[in-house]
């Protein structure tokens, strides 16, 4: 079976339009989720002006390697990946439904649809929608981006119409990746120690960048959990108010409707709560988790800086052991290839430090819009939930007092 | 008035009149009744060390036990007859009213020996108050020693008697260890059960005849201790016979079907047996929902402390500003969720325990009932009996002691007609009460929702205000 869900088309804004990327569709299948990516463009070096590919998570997660492993951008803050496509456990209640359809009898199988249609669906949709929304954002900072935007395996992923041999990752792999993630992190230790920083703005900022990543990622946990008991709290309204309808069936005379109108006040403010628990999860803990995994590409970065740092140091060793060695020599081929490597070194790093300098300024631009974007959300959509069910409350108890 | 209709209590005078008057065969149960009841308590013990005793044996003395009870009831049965013009006093109380609050918990004593009092006030215009205001200090024993005291004198009539509140020993020992009263679950279980035991008090005062009552009055108004009630606690000898009376009955209970002859019984049977169980599941999810709102209580204030440890870290000014101000409006949300949870617990879940407990009080006078129905059965097979035999002895012509069974059939004819009489009128009684019982309980549910719904607006409109305060500091982030 198959979900259909269009993409939002909102989250695209952009000032120039020269090349323009959104998710026009998705389609959930049993173990992959298919993207469809639609792009709009005036640059030259595309065929067409507008065209449409599927592509799978894996493939976002191969062009993101691709920008990270190029050694062109490594002064720059690569885009996050977004996460993996995580609804199983909503998914396998719909899945079950689907396979119950043969042993269970008619009215069993209703009401299981019915109760799917109205609790979990809406969540697996939910689920869903986020899941494209940040596959979606990744692609739109890249096609934003004046020097990602030119990179011929973003071309490739836009426009080729074929697989591109992204294979899902087994278990295998995903192991491989872990021992990566691990490497860069010992790497960056080991560069801690062993590198001497000639910035002091670079050693702070790599110092307060760790601090704050872990602190983004403390809150994203501790929001989850939060937005997750939310959801629980929500829910028990349901049992409530069937209880409520149960306790009216048995209980006729002057209680029955004045129960009946409490248990439909309890199902009206399970919809507004978990509508809060939602809007927390999508304003709060998604900005908490998307500026925890672009700091975590911002440490990527200054821990390729410390690299060039290395390099130009070693470069540096270098060129004064061909000095000592061929100090009688005038203008010994080594000493000048070792100088041509050494000046490259210090060229590269050079140009890396200045140009991480402006993408941590950048970073923090980016940061302050999209945290006063969503704060100002989550309180408006706060006030207004609260509101609502203020409302509800008020209706609720007037319908009461008529009874009474 | 009160004390002149009053129903004279048990047993006392019905042993007097016994030894006085009554045949071998009231005596001989007598006899009987007061070793199995002993027996009872050895067997017990037995069971509790062994697990091996003869369980059937047991049942069977119980039985006996129960028989011989009821066959002393028909005697204090004549001044029931008064209770009727008890109800005259509900009739009467239209601008009457009494409002009694408990406050002031507080520890006495200390070590095993302390125990927490409560400072019972009460306001009220009743006449046969002696003042319109006054307050005692008493203690959670006390209100069980009522309650006994209440039961013994009424649940015989079929009254329906507001349960006390439930020991707890582990909250118990909680109090008698906490060193301060603030310490946080032992405060948490004393207001408990300030409200439980002040809910209990008001249901109590609610009733027309229960109120009225002088050892109620006593308990509201005597300012001084009153005598330990010794039978209320869970260990002592008392409570073990207690516990096995109770045991007792429940077999009584399982093993006796009484054929109902009135369909009012039968259907309000059904009725309370359907009440109970749907209270019950909704209980539970109640319960449910009060304990994921105080776990959401914890997460919001963990969100509220990561939000104040990542402005801390954040070098921009305003939105470090902006995050210190999430962390204080999530601290504010973080109460109001406990007040939710105390609004779901104290108004909405307590409610629906303390209807579990008062169908269960509906149920024990549902059970005296049946209990004189047996009565009025047995007195009917003995009286057969009786003439059975006389009739006999007359076809044996046996003329000595033919006059004998005679005599005997007499008194039991007159059992009859009294065992009779009282059934019919618990069976009156009952009715009444229930009439009482369902109004009140209707009225109670309407308050009760109206005042939740209107506690969760209160709430609402609290994280309206929080939020909007919050609001400029998110926008001021530039």
């Amino acid at each position: 079976m198959g979900d259909r869900v269009m993409g939002d088309d909102g989250t695209v804004s952009l000032t120039d339009n020269s090349l323009i990327v959104d998710i026009s569709d998705a389609l959930s299948e049993k173990d992959k989720v298919k993207f469809t990516v639609h792009t709009r463009t005036t640059l030259k070096n595309f065929n067409k002006p507008e065209f449409h590919v599927v592509r799978q998570h894996e493939e976002f997660i191969w062009l993101h390697d691709r920008y990270e492993e190029n050694p062109v951008y490594a002064g720059y803050i690569i885009p996050p990946p977004p996460p993996r496509p995580n609804f199983d456990a909503s998914r396998e209640k719909l899945q079950r439904l689907g396979e119950g359809e043969g042993t269970m009898t008619k009215e069993e199988f209703n009401k299981m649809k019915q109760e799917l249609e109205a609790y979990e669906f809406p969540e697996y949709l939910a689920t869903f929608k986020k899941t494209v929304a940040m596959h979606e954002v990744f692609l739109t900072r890249l096609a934003s981006h004046v020097m990602f935007r030119e990179d011929e395996h973003l071309h490739v992923f836009l426009e080729f119409d074929q697989d591109l041999c992204a294979r899902p990752r087994g278990r295998f792999q995903q192991f491989g990746g872990f021992v990566k993630s691990l490497g860069s992190t010992t790497d960056q230790y080991y560069l801690n120690v062993t590198v001497r920083d000639v910035h002091d703005f670079f050693e702070k900022q790599m110092n307060s960048l760790t601090e704050y990543h872990g602190k983004l990622k403390e809150g994203t946990v501790k929001t989850d959990k939060m937005t997750e008991k939310h959801k629980e709290v929500a829910d028990s309204y349901i049992k409530i108010s069937g209880g409520l309808v149960q306790l009216a069936n048995i209980d006729p005379g002057p209680l029955d409707k004045y129960l009946m109108k409490v248990a439909d006040g309890f199902e009206k403010a399970r919809k507004l709560e978990s509508r809060v628990a939602s809007d927390e999860d999508l304003k709060l803990a998604d900005t908490l988790r998307y500026y925890m995994r672009d700091s975590q590409a911002a440490m990527a970065l200054l821990v390729r800086r410390l690299k060039c740092l290395a390099t130009y140091e070693a470069a540096n060793r270098a060129l004064e052991r061909a000095r000592q060695k061929n100090k009688d020599i005038h203008a010994a081929p080594e000493v000048q290839e070792a100088e041509k490597a050494q000046t490259e070194a210090c060229e590269r790093f050079d140009s890396i430090s200045t140009q991480a300098k402006e993408e941590l300024l950048d970073f923090k631009t980016r940061r302050l819009h999209a945290f006063r974007k969503s704060l100002i959300e989550l309180a408006e959509l706060e006030i207004k939930h609260a509101r609502t069910q203020q409302d509800l409350f008020k209706k609720s108890l007037q319908n009461l007092q008529e009874l009474m | 008035m009160a004390d002149s209709v009053e129903p004279p209590p048990l047993f006392e005078n019905v042993d007097m009149k016994r030894e006085e008057a009554e045949d071998d065969d009231l005596f001989e149960s007598a006899v009987q009744s007061q070793p199995s009841a002993n027996l009872c308590l050895e067997e017990d013990g037995h069971d509790l060390l062994n697990g091996d005793s003869d369980i059937g044996e047991e049942i069977d003395k119980l039985m006996l036990n129960d028989k011989s009870e009821m066959e002393n009831v028909p005697i204090n049965n004549q001044s029931t007859i008064a209770t009727p013009t008890m109800e005259e006093v509900e009739a009467e109380g239209g601008d009457q009213f009494i409002e009694i609050t408990i406050t002031e918990p507080q520890k006495v004593g200390d070590g095993m020996g302390a125990y927490m009092a409560y400072r019972v006030l009460t306001h009220t215009n009743m006449p046969f108050f002696k003042k319109r205001e006054f307050a005692v200090m008493r203690r959670f024993s006390d209100f069980l020693g009522l309650h006994d005291k209440l039961t013994e004198k009424y649940l015989k009539v079929g009254r329906i008697i507001p349960p006390a509140p439930e020991k707890n020993v582990i909250g118990k020992a909680k109090i008698k260890m906490a060193q301060s009263e603030q310490a946080g679950n032992g405060s948490d279980f004393i207001e408990r059960r300030r409200a439980a035991l002040e809910r209990y008090l008001r249901r109590t005062s609610q009733h027309p005849v229960l109120i009225v009552d002088p050892d109620f009055r006593e308990f509201l108004e005597c300012d001084i201790e009153l005598p330990k009630a010794t039978n209320t606690s869970a260990l002592s000898g008392a409570g073990v016979m207690r516990f096995i009376n109770k045991v007792g009955e429940t077999v009584n209970k399982i093993t006796y079907k009484m054929e109902e002859t009135d369909p009012w019984f039968e259907n309000k049977l059904v009725h309370v047996e359907g009440l109970e169980n749907q209270l019950r599941k909704l209980h539970y999810n109640v319960e449910a929902m009060v304990s994921y709102r105080k776990e959401l209580a914890n997460l919001t204030n963990g969100v509220s402390r990561s939000a104040a440890m990542l402005s801390v870290c954040e070098d921009h000014n305003l939105l470090s500003r902006a995050l210190s101000q999430l962390a204080d409006t999530e601290e504010k949300v973080e109460a109001v969720h406990m007040e939710q949870a105390n609004t779901d617990f104290y108004i909405l879940c307590e409610m629906l325990k303390d209807y579990l407990g008062l169908l269960g009080s509906v149920r024990d006078a549902f059970h005296e009932r049946t209990k004189m129905f047996q009565l009025w059965q047995h007195s009917q097979q003995m009286l057969t009996k009786k003439r059975e035999a006389k009739a006999k002895l007359e076809l044996q012509g046996r003329t000595d002691k033919v006059d004998q069974a005679g005599v005997e059939v007499i008194e039991w004819e007159a059992k009859v007609e009294r065992s009779q009489e009282s059934f019919d009128r618990i069976s009156k009684m009952i009715k009444l009460e229930m009439d009482r019982f369902e109004k009140c309980r209707i009225q109670d549910f309407k308050v009760t929702f109206i005042k939740y719904l209107e506690n969760h607006m209160e709430h609402q409109a609290q994280l309206v205000k929080y939020w909007d305060d919050f609001l400029p500091e998110a926008k001021a982030i530039a």
